[in-house]
């Protein structure tokens, strides 16, 4: 298992990268290398050049501004994990972080990547959608935004277009009040999760956001979450609500409904 | 006593050069020119070959079986009545059997580069039905994997006992089907060669990562039209074998070939998935099985057929029959009861054939048997410890002969069952189950038992009649000039820590300090000729060689060193490592300085053996030294969730005289770890058409450290009255028992909703299937 042959360029600006990316329609950009690694090695994906985005500073970067934080798509997920970046959500995104694969994955990875990819397990899919995040592309002529919510558009696949690089996430600060839940079932520590619930309720800012992940499609983001997620409810009325929503396996349902139903306990602690 | 003898936990020496990431394995390797190969492997389970469609521009890059002249196909014989052998042959011929086999050989500077001349070769197949299920495999009209078989049957063993009238007395009769579910082996370090022709040794070289090297040389030759002369077989650092290394792959005969070929060294190192997809399969079994038991707990009878899932081939050494060879005379475990009978088949199907893995057939037997007690106690309404209890062979009995003329050569049973029981505190987790958790989990306790016959040497293989039947084990030693002692055997360390444990037991005879004492094993131009390590037997039997010689050198290093004390030989004896006269003593160093150094100052009648030395040894029993061990655990199942957390787990386990208890329990800690992946995680599951499904680790689940319960271990030692010292085996315990106590824990668990579970691993998935089949039961 050894990747075909390819050849590798590390730009150290935006606008270079992009130039790369536009001047070969088989390259690829790679960040942390923890998905895409192993897809070279497999052989899954076959590019002439690699584009290396990690010494690039405005993808490192961190803006700070009253009512969100908008984090580079380069910085690490251990960045998170240790605080070395500043978190928005009182602690949720350094949480989500730790949960995420092991250590080794961890010091590489990347937010912007995994967004990128669109696992559809992947913790800051569901996590940043439940939050309320946006996503920044650039092209080299301009910047458009667009909700994490929305952001994945099938299995591996996003609305990111061809030639723009994936720049940053903006992540809004909940108000005070605001109450964060997340819960992950997996077989195994560091393992992909096979249900992911996210939930937000901020009723000061009129959110009640619930995300069912990890459905083997794009997150399910259902906006009226206090209408069938209580404190200790019925599992059968969060079944019926994500059934609404396609889910159908009974297994799937079942982990699904046990997630967001323990992500809204933790929420209402 | 210096403490660092027999029973001293001495630290690893071997750790030194694997804790700095010294160590050397087959991947570490590189000869001058060397090459590397990729392989073109079967896309499809079942297939004529028809061609093979190579580029013109890959001339010489490519070698496919028509290449391989005077090759011979690799073929693992027993005189077993009615078993069939098959021919393996290197690279593919006429037909394919399994997604993986090996089809062509590419060869080029690098891997990468070798991968893309394989991605170039086109394979004409004609795809034929596959044989998937081992169950389905047996009804008539079934596809046949080998069409001279007449049917997919590698073996048939069978133990015939007349359990009527043992039946006719019960008041309970309790069914079960089982099922293990194929497994995949993974060492850390997967398989890996290098070969290299020696045009002036006129001799092969082949750098394998093997833990029977002298079998794979034997193997080579015979295949290859060698001399074994011409062969010689280097096992470097061997990152985990686990039964897999013990197997002569094609790959390694393809490899020598090519080697040959091109007088050149080639290097083949096998992918993960390689590993997982084609060669390092494992364990699965299926059994039905019944239990006669009385109402006050007394087992009766039992009665079983079994199915091992052999795969497609008969693999060198050990052939197809291994596990299922077995399956009939090792079910009755550690249990005493009158009746017995069983039948078992070896099932030939379209998938990688099933190799020996850590405790061999004794996973999938172990897993049958407990389960089927648990049940039977759960009909009596008896608690398992109790019923078990009641029917074990007694430490009154021992030894003892069990109904399948097993020899159990020591051991107190109800003993170990006691203490695990006592050490889990099974009452106090009773208590707490009755109660309930504060999270809705449900709380259970299990415990499994099984013996391992280890080290089970002559008379035990004859009877199987495979290509390899172990023998007198032998040691080759010698002192050196500066007093230290170099110890040669022909069995490998796979991770065993023989190069401390080894030197333990020639200190404990020579008193020669550790430091100074060096291991040279599995290299087969430096060791004498062994089966190599397997069934828990190199300590038993390298052990037991090594002890043999050093107690031939004794009256050597006596006779030399009275007469430079000037002494008559009778008056003098070996203390620690100096020769000791009524006045003063002289060192082993001294001893040797003067038989290599000053031969002017020997004895005129010195022994011309001098202070070299081969010797043999063999138990005089040879029907193997029985381990034995009880598991017992406690966990909680969730059941919104079919997630398993284990609580507690211990292990009271009779490993004999133990050489090194540290090393031991870093053996069961190793076993565990496995035993739980068999319990909870591992599967390799395939599709109708026999494609594997789990082709990367993302989708074969291993566990983790966080996965792997802290385990408490408690020793009994009762010395084997067979062996040297009284060491037993214990290699492959720790990996037999866990799925059996921690299925039986969660069906103690999950008895209350109704729900068994007889299936490994015992997935979550799987649980949720059972309570909801049980809820909808109910509901009808
Ligand atoms: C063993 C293991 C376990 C894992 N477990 C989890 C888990 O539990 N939860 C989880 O969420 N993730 C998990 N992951 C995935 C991990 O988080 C990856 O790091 C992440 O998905 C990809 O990030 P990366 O920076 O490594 O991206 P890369 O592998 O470098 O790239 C991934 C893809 O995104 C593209 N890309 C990267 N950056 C950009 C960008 N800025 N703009 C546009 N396209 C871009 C690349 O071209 C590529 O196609 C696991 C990974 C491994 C190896």
């Amino acid at each position: 298992m050894k990747p075909s042959s390819f050849d590798y360029a590390v730009p150290r600006t935006l606008d270079e990268a992009v130039a790369l990316l536009n001047g070969d329609p088989a390259a690829k950009l790679i960040a942390g290398g923890q998905t895409l690694g192993p897809m070279l090695n497999l052989r899954l994906v076959q590019p002439t050049l690699l584009i290396d985005i990690t010494r690039i500073p405005e993808l490192t970067r961190i803006e700070e501004t009253g009512d969100g934080i908008v984090f580079g798509a380069c910085v690490t997920h251990a960045a998170f994990e240790d605080g070395r970046v500043p978190d928005p959500a009182g602690g949720a995104l350094r949480r989500v972080a730790r949960g995420i694969a092991y250590r080794a994955v961890r010091t590489r990875g990347t937010i912007g990547g995994s967004l990128a990819h669109a696992d559809p397990a992947a913790d800051w899919l569901s996590c940043l959608a439940a939050l309320g995040a946006e996503v920044i592309a650039y092209d080299g002529h301009g910047r458009r935004t667009m909700p994490v919510a929305t952001l994945m558009t099938g299995v591996f696949e996003t609305a990111i277009r061809e030639g723009e690089i994936l720049e940053g996430v903006r992540v809004p600060r909940p108000s005070k009040q605001a109450r964060f839940g997340y819960y992950k079932i997996c077989r195994k520590t560091g393992e992909f999760a096979e249900a992911i619930g996210a939930v937000l309720f901020d009723p000061e800012r009129g959110v009640h956001r619930a995300v069912a992940g990890a459905t083997e499609a794009p997150p399910i983001v259902i906006e009226d979450a206090a209408a069938f997620l209580q404190e200790d409810g019925d599992l059968d009325a969060v079944k019926a609500r994500l059934g609404e929503h396609g889910l159908t396996d009974p297994y799937s349902l079942q982990l699904h409904a046990v997630a967001l139903q323990r992500a809204a306990m933790e929420a209402w602690l | 006593m210096t403490g660092q003898g027999i029973g001293a936990s001495v630290p690893r020496k071997e750790d030194d050069r694997y804790m700095r990431g010294r160590g050397q394995y087959v991947g570490d390797i590189r000869r001058p020119g060397m090459l590397e190969v990729a392989f073109v492997r079967s896309p499809l389970a079942h297939a004529r070959l028809r061609a093979i469609h190579v580029p013109e521009a890959l001339t010489g890059r490519v070698y496919t079986m028509d290449d391989l002249d005077g090759v011979n196909a690799i073929r693992a014989t027993s005189t077993l009545p009615g078993y069939k052998p098959t021919d393996q042959w290197p690279l593919a011929r006429g037909k394919v059997r399994q997604v993986g086999e090996l089809v062509a050989m590419c060869v080029a500077p690098t891997r990468a580069e070798a991968e893309d001349v394989a991605a170039q070769i086109e394979l004409d197949l004609e795809e034929l039905p596959a044989v998937v299920d081992m169950l389905a495999a047996r009804r008539s009209g079934a596809p046949l994997v080998h069409e001279a078989f007449g049917d997919n049957i590698y073996l048939v063993s069978s133990f015939d006992g007349d359990i009527e009238s043992a039946a006719a007395r019960a008041d309970v009769k309790v069914t079960r089907e089982i099922r293990t579910a194929r497994q995949c082996m993974l060492p850390i370090e997967g398989r890996g060669v290098v070969a290299e022709w020696n045009a002036r040794l006129d001799q092969l070289t082949v750098w394998s990562s093997a833990q029977m090297p002298h079998i794979v040389r034997t193997g080579l030759s015979e295949v290859l039209n060698l001399r074994q002369a011409q062969v010689r077989v280097i096992p470097p650092d061997v990152g985990g074998g686990f039964g897999y290394k013990g197997i002569l792959l094609p790959e390694e005969v393809c490899l020598s070939w090519l080697a040959m070929r091109l007088g050149r060294p080639v290097r083949w190192l096998e992918d993960r998935r390689e590993h997982l997809t084609a060669n390092a399969n494992c364990r699965e079994h299926h059994y039905k099985i019944t239990g006669y038991a009385t109402r006050d707990g007394r087992l009766l009878a039992v009665e079983a057929e079994a199915h091992v899932d052999s795969g497609a081939y008969s693999s060198y050494p050990f052939s197809a029959c291994l596990e299922a060879g077995q399956v009939t005379s090792i079910l009755p475990g550690v249990y005493d009861f009158e009746a017995y009978r069983a039948r078992a088949y070896a099932v030939a199907t379209n998938k990688p054939p099933i190799l020996p893995y850590r405790g061999v057939g004794r996973t999938g037997v172990c897993f049958a048997m407990e389960l089927l007690i648990d049940a039977l106690a759960r009909e009596i309404g008896m608690e398992p410890h109790e019923f078990r209890r009641r029917n074990l062979v007694r430490p009154d009995q021992m030894p003892f002969e069990n109904i399948t003329k097993k020899y159990f050569d020591s051991g107190d049973y109800p003993e170990a069952l006691r203490r695990a029981v006592e050490a889990l505190d099974v009452d106090a987790w009773r208590r707490r189950q009755a109660q309930g958790e504060s999270d809705g989990r449900r709380i259970g306790v299990g415990i499994s038992m099984y013996c391992e016959q280890a080290a089970h040497g002559t008379s035990v293989y004859a009877a199987w009649g495979v290509p390899m039947i172990p023998g007198f084990e032998q040691a080759a030693l010698r002192i050196t000039p500066d007093g230290g002692l170099e110890i040669r055997v022909g069995t490998h360390s796979h991770g065993q820590s023989h190069e401390t444990t080894f030197a333990q037991v020639a200190h404990e005879v020579l008193g020669i300090a550790l430091e100074k004492i060096h291991l040279v094993h599995g290299d087969t131009a430096l060791t004498p000729y062994s089966t190599g390590t397997w069934g828990s037997r190199a300590m038993v039997m390298a052990g037991g060689a090594i002890a043999a010689a050093c107690t031939e050198l004794v009256p050597r290093l006596l006779g030399i060193g009275a007469h430079l004390l000037q002494q008559s030989a009778s008056a003098v004896r070996l203390d620690g490592d100096r020769v000791v006269g009524p006045e003063g003593s002289v060192s082993i160093a001294d001893i040797a300085r003067v038989w290599y150094l000053a031969p002017q100052d020997l004895p005129l009648d010195a022994d011309a053996h001098g202070l070299e030395v081969t010797a043999g040894y063999k138990l005089e029993r040879d029907t193997g030294t029985f381990s034995y061990a009880a598991h017992a655990v406690a966990l909680a199942v969730d059941t919104d969730t079919g997630l398993v957390e284990i609580l507690d787990y211990v292990i009271v386990e009779d490993g004999g005289t133990l050489v090194n208890p540290m090393v031991v329990d870093g053996q069961i800690y190793g076993g565990v770890a496995q035993g739980v992946g068999t319990a909870l995680y591992e599967e390799m599951p395939f599709d109708s058409h026999g494609q594997p499904l789990a082709s990367t680790l993302s989708d074969y689940m291993i566990p983790g450290p966080t996965e792997v319960p802290a385990v408490r271990i408690l020793h009994m030692e009762t010395p084997s009255p067979l062996s040297a010292f009284g060491i037993k085996g214990i290699g492959e315990g720790g990996a037999i028992a866990p799925p059996a106590a921690i299925a039986n824990a969660i069906n103690d668990a999950l008895a209350p909703l109704g729900v068994e579970m007889t299936e490994s691993p015992v997935s979550p998935h799987r649980i949720f299937n059972a309570i909801r089949a049980a809820r909808d039961e109910t509901a009808a």
